[in-house]
């Protein structure tokens, strides 16, 4: 397990009063809040946050922590030393909301577990409640969203156990992803949330499409953009040239004298719907490499029968 | 071991969704789904034609989401529903910029 330098994170000194590690606390937790921030890691980062914060707000967990000795340095590789909290206990000195489920092994090795999350997942009251909704995203492919796809999914669901623990148990659901979903969308499994309390239903599963970058495609909502290279000779006397959909090869004809960028629409080959997306190819001109002789005679041959001035409009 | 594969349903454009199904989506009580829509934070897809006759209120799959995030604005950041109906619309106008962004970029790639 990896030494967490909790300091570090929050970016404060170690000598930092509770209030400078409060405030450092917020205006990181605005920072990498996830529905807020454009960090790409935000999700990681405040997760993070909000551990150091626990772990450094509670003066009691703190001097703990801080018992450990300097001499570790963040990613070391980290075991509690024996009786290292001898003196200090930890009944939950109040959790922030962060979910403690998400906590560090090194947090839990020093602090224990199945402290926030009964609160975190407070029961809803009653005897007979019905579950909780639970969300989850699903990673998929474009090409699943043309053609429809099942993906197993994995959630940790929090349960108590006989004794009244918080364990986290696994269960796996094989979900069918219908052909035509866009990134962003949800699909609502009833029933399959939390069990329900007594007589109670069980609550949803919402499920969040989100689509794996892809090495050639672009995607704007249900429609798709490909990059495609063409050669100078294809662009300036046109040609008919095979290119991929994910739906499979097609044949696209490019006009005489086509321009890098222009787009060509392939109408309802997007992602399938009601009404489908469309597909563009956008041209890029590429040129071949002047690496061998051959090659660069046939350029210099150009440039002495051609007589093209691509900077004529510029007068010079 | 095969396993029965689950159909679910998709909630696209025309799904509208109950005051219950919200509260139930963000765990929360529908007070609180309320005072967001007092607020101004949420609006039911349904709001004009209420004063016509006495329904219930519809939601679009876009509440879902912004009730989500609010959920989680007010439980991680503390912020009150002001700032909440607040960051909600500053954040969709930061969604569309960059989704207009992305288009620019795409076309002129």
């Amino acid at each position: 397990m990896e030494f967490k330098d909790y300091y570090k994170i929050m970016g404060v000194e170690k000598d930092a009063s509770q209030d400078e590690i409060k405030r450092a606390y917020k205006k990181l937790a605005r920072k990498y809040h996830p529905d807020v921030s454009k960090e790409a890691d935000a999700e990681e980062r405040f997760k993070e946050v909000g551990e150091a914060y626990e772990a450094l707000k509670d003066p009691e967990k703190r001097a703990a922590y801080d018992r450990l000795g300097a001499n570790w340095k963040a990613g070391q590789d980290f075991n509690p030393p024996p009786d290292w909290d001898a003196g200090f206990e930890f009944n939950g000195g109040g959790f922030t909301g962060g979910d403690a489920a998400d906590f560090s092994d090194f947090f839990e090795s020093l602090f224990g577990h199945g402290f926030g999350s009964a609160q975190a997942r407070r029961p809803r009251g009653g005897f007979n409640a019905r579950g909780n909704d639970h969300h989850a995203k699903v990673l998929i492919n474009l090409e699943d969203a043309y053609h429809g796809a099942s993906r197993s999914i994995t959630l940790q669901t929090p349960q108590l156990d006989n004794s009244g623990h918080v364990i986290n148990k696994q269960r796996t659901l094989n979900v069918k992803i219908p052909r035509g979903v866009k990134q962003g969308q949800r699909i609502r499994l009833s029933g399959q949330g939390s069990p329900g309390m007594g007589q109670a239903p069980a609550g949803d599963l919402y499920l969040e499409i989100e689509f794996n970058p892809h090495s050639i495609y672009k995607i704007d909502g249900h429609d798709v953009y490909l990059d495609l290279p063409v050669t100078p000779w294809e662009a300036a006397l046109g040609a008919t040239l095979k290119v991929p959909t994910p739906d499979g090869t097609v044949d696209l004809k490019i006009a005489a004298g086509t321009t890098s960028g222009r787009k060509h629409r392939l109408k309802a080959r997007g992602i399938p719907g009601n009404p489908p997306g469309d597909l563009y190819v956008v041209p890029q001109i590429t040129l071949p490499p002047a690496d061998s002789d051959t090659a660069k005679a046939l350029y210099h041959k150009m440039e002495q029968e051609l007589a093209y001035n691509p900077r004529k409009k510029l007068g010079v | 071991m095969t396993q029965k594969i689950l159909n679910g349903i998709v909630l696209d454009e025309q799904t509208e969704l109950t005051l219950n199904d919200l509260c139930c989506a963000c765990s929360s009580s529908a007070e609180w789904i309320i005072e967001l829509v007092e607020e101004g934070a949420l609006e039911p897809v349904n709001l004009k034609l209420l004063g016509q006759q006495q329904t219930q209120w519809r939601f679009s799959v876009n509440a879902l989401q912004r009730a989500r995030t609010a959920m989680r604005l007010q439980r991680d950041l503390g912020i009150n529903l002001a700032g909440i109906a607040l960051t909600l619309d500053l954040l969709d106008e930061i969604n569309t910029l960059e989704a207009r962004l992305r288009r620019i970029e795409i076309k002129q790639a």
